[in-house]
């Protein structure tokens, strides 16, 4: 067994250029040494800031597997705090979300803390007097995450110094996010609708490459999506499509769709597909939609809004987001064999309700626990954590239009069918894990 | 259905839910759908207490269409996460009856169950509560809406394939 920890070349050498060892998915320590580095030297999103409008307002989440606090602070600011006391080390909240007032208390002895994690009284204070105790750990209050970034609601957090400022990190694959925000009339999101959420037996990354994995859905969601497509067919001539039909049947699509829809990808692992269409092109229209859009933004603008279609864009490490439903996928790590998918959804502001109702059925759909699709999804994924302990072979294969002149943190656009996008993963992935050590 | 003559008994809608179950565990899927009404609907929520479908999200709600999509997805030659297939098992109990209006053609039960699914060495637990709101259509009662809340409907859950 080859140890890991304080090996870069060990570590580098897991990833070819087209092809990866399978301990990125299986090995303990591999996972470990992820959540020290690939989950601290990047930007990892914590949450959106319409779940904390008001001052003390709190959401309970994790960075990698690091238990973290968003709140809003009484000054408006977001602030992203570590979730223990600094007395014993028991989680300072209660319910998952929820509003703390001016500030935390500490179920257990009573120490308080401003909602930005300064201390605020313990009581008996007099007994740590003379004893050093403002120099301790704990005197200091709540460690909060020093780099904290609201990009137009989203909430990013920087666990290291090292790596990368917020803009460098994502430059131009804030587009997606921009296109997502600027579908509302108001140009402001809100989440809505509650979150699925789904437990995988797989590592995370499995779940980020299947973002962009094109070549699948007609072959694993043949089950799923070909039996909808079947199904519909036999319905009564002159009836009319269902939503619930309009979503499936895209997933149906051939290779030439996928392979004409194009990949972009972008430096520090970010990329997307459906550069010129997607399975969200052809949605139907909903009444009143586009005469608010062009109230807001005037006609050609909102024009320009709408016929972007992206289909996926994953943001590395572990998010994607689906810009034309407004909707967001964590996959966030728990072991090397386990991830849980979170599947968020969002109102567009001003917008009309019908929207919201098709993001939310196509999110019950596809991701639920109970969606057909995510069944399809979840066995490749599960038989592939099996497979890969097969000591013949300990390579997966992420050829696929591999060119040999491909760069490392470039920008292009290429055929939609194309492993680029996981190969820019692995890149980022091998330059943010080894980059503190 | 409003002739008397017709109407059901409350033997005859505990009687439909418990064989309802039956159905299920029994992979009888073709004839379990023919138990829904053309607009009838399947509900799972995923919120405790959740009172709306549309505008927040379930684990399922789905129409028969939706529900067909299922029945022969399970059956499918290319379905492989049912290869090896699933199998369920419920356990109810008595169906209490919530409503009972001839005049309204709707009864209504309620149903504290556990169902257990299996695949391969899996095998999970659910406890939940099933509330059917039945009618009479064209003589023979049939499902309007079938809403099952799962006691932790909000946990994280792996793949529920079968229907609870
Ligand atoms: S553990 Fe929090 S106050 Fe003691
Ligand atoms: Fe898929």
């Amino acid at each position: 067994m080859v140890e890991y920890r304080g090996n870069v070349e060990a570590i580098k050498s897991l990833v070819r250029e087209t092809e990866v060892h399978r301990d990125v998915y299986v090995s303990d320590e591999i996972f470990q040494l992820e959540m020290e580095n690939v989950f601290a030297n990047t930007w990892v999103y914590v949450g959106h800031d319409s779940q904390i409008p008001n001052a003390g307002d709190y959401f309970g989440t994790t960075i990698g597997t690091q238990p973290v606090l968003m709140v809003r602070h009484t000054d408006g600011k977001v602030h992203v705090l570590f979730n223990r006391c600094p007395h014993k080390g028991t989680r300072i909240t209660t319910e998952g979300c929820g509003n703390t007032g001016k500030f935390f208390r500490c179920p257990y002895h009573a120490w308080s803390f401003k909602t930005d994690g300064s201390l605020l009284a313990i009581p008996l204070k007099k007994g740590y007097e003379n004893t050093g105790f403002e120099q301790s750990h704990a005197g200091k209050g709540m460690s909060a995450v020093k780099h904290v970034h609201n990009y137009r609601g989203f909430v990013f957090a920087k666990l290291n110094d090292a790596g990368p400022e917020f803009e460098e990190f994502f430059s131009e694959s804030l587009s997606s996010l921009d296109n997502m925000i600027d579908r509302s009339p108001a140009g402001r999101l809100e989440v809505a609708g509650g979150v699925l959420r789904y437990m995988h037996n797989c590592n995370w990354k499995m779940l980020v490459e299947n973002q962009t994995d094109t070549c699948h859905p007609m072959v694993a969601h043949e089950s799923s999506a070909g039996t909808a497509v079947d199904v519909w067919k036999n319905a009564p001539p002159g009836s009319k499509k269902p939503m619930a039909v309009e979503i499936f049947v895209p997933f149906m699509s051939p290779y030439e769709f996928f392979e004409n829809m194009g990949i972009r990808v972008w430096p520090n692992g970010h990329g997307h597909t459906g550069v010129h269409h997607s399975i969200h092109s052809d949605y139907s229209v909903v009444p009143g939609y586009f005469e608010q859009m062009t109230a807001a933004y005037g006609e050609a603008r909102a024009k320009a809004i709408l016929d972007e279609n992206r289909h996926n864009t994953v943001y590395f490490p572990n998010i994607m987001i689906k810009g034309p439903i407004q909707l967001l996928r964590v996959f966030r790590p728990i072991s090397a064999n386990k991830t849980l998918v979170e599947s968020w959804t969002f109102r567009l502001v001003d917008a009309p309700d019908l929207l919201l109702e098709r993001t939310l059925m196509y999110n019950r759909l596809i991701n639920a626990p109970t969606s057909v699709v995510g069944h399809d999804d979840l066995e490749m994924y599960e038989r592939a954590q099996e497979g890969l302990h097969v000591d013949a072979n300990p390579w997966v294969n992420i050829q696929r239009l591999y060119d040999p002149g491909e760069v490392a943190d470039t920008i292009a656009v290429t055929n939609g069918t194309t492993e680029w996008q996981m190969r820019n993963q692995f890149r980022a992935w091998s330059k943010f894990m080894t980059m503190t050590m | 259905m409003s002739e008397i003559s017709n109407a059901p008994t409350e033997q005859d809608i505990i009687s439909f839910v418990i064989r309802e179950a039956r159905m299920i565990d029994q992979h009888r899927f073709e004839e379990w759908l023919e138990l829904f009404a053309d607009d009838g609907y399947y509900w799972m929520p995923l919120e405790w207490g959740q009172t709306e479908a549309r505008l927040t999200t379930s684990l399922m709600y789905e129409d028969k269409l939706l529900l067909k999509i299922r029945v022969e997805r399970l059956k499918g030659n290319r379905t492989f996460s049912q290869k090896p297939k699933s199998r369920c098992h419920h356990v109810l109990q008595t169906p209490q009856i919530d409503k009972f209006d001839h005049d309204a053609n709707e009864y209504v039960t309620w149903t504290p169950m556990h169902y257990v699914e299996t695949r391969l060495d899996e095998q999970t637990l659910y406890a939940a509560w099933a509330t059917h709101t039945l009618a009479m259509v064209d003589g023979a009662l049939k499902i309007k809406l079938k809403r099952v809340d799962i006691v932790n409907c909000d946990a994280a859950f792996g793949n529920i394939q079968l229907f609870m």
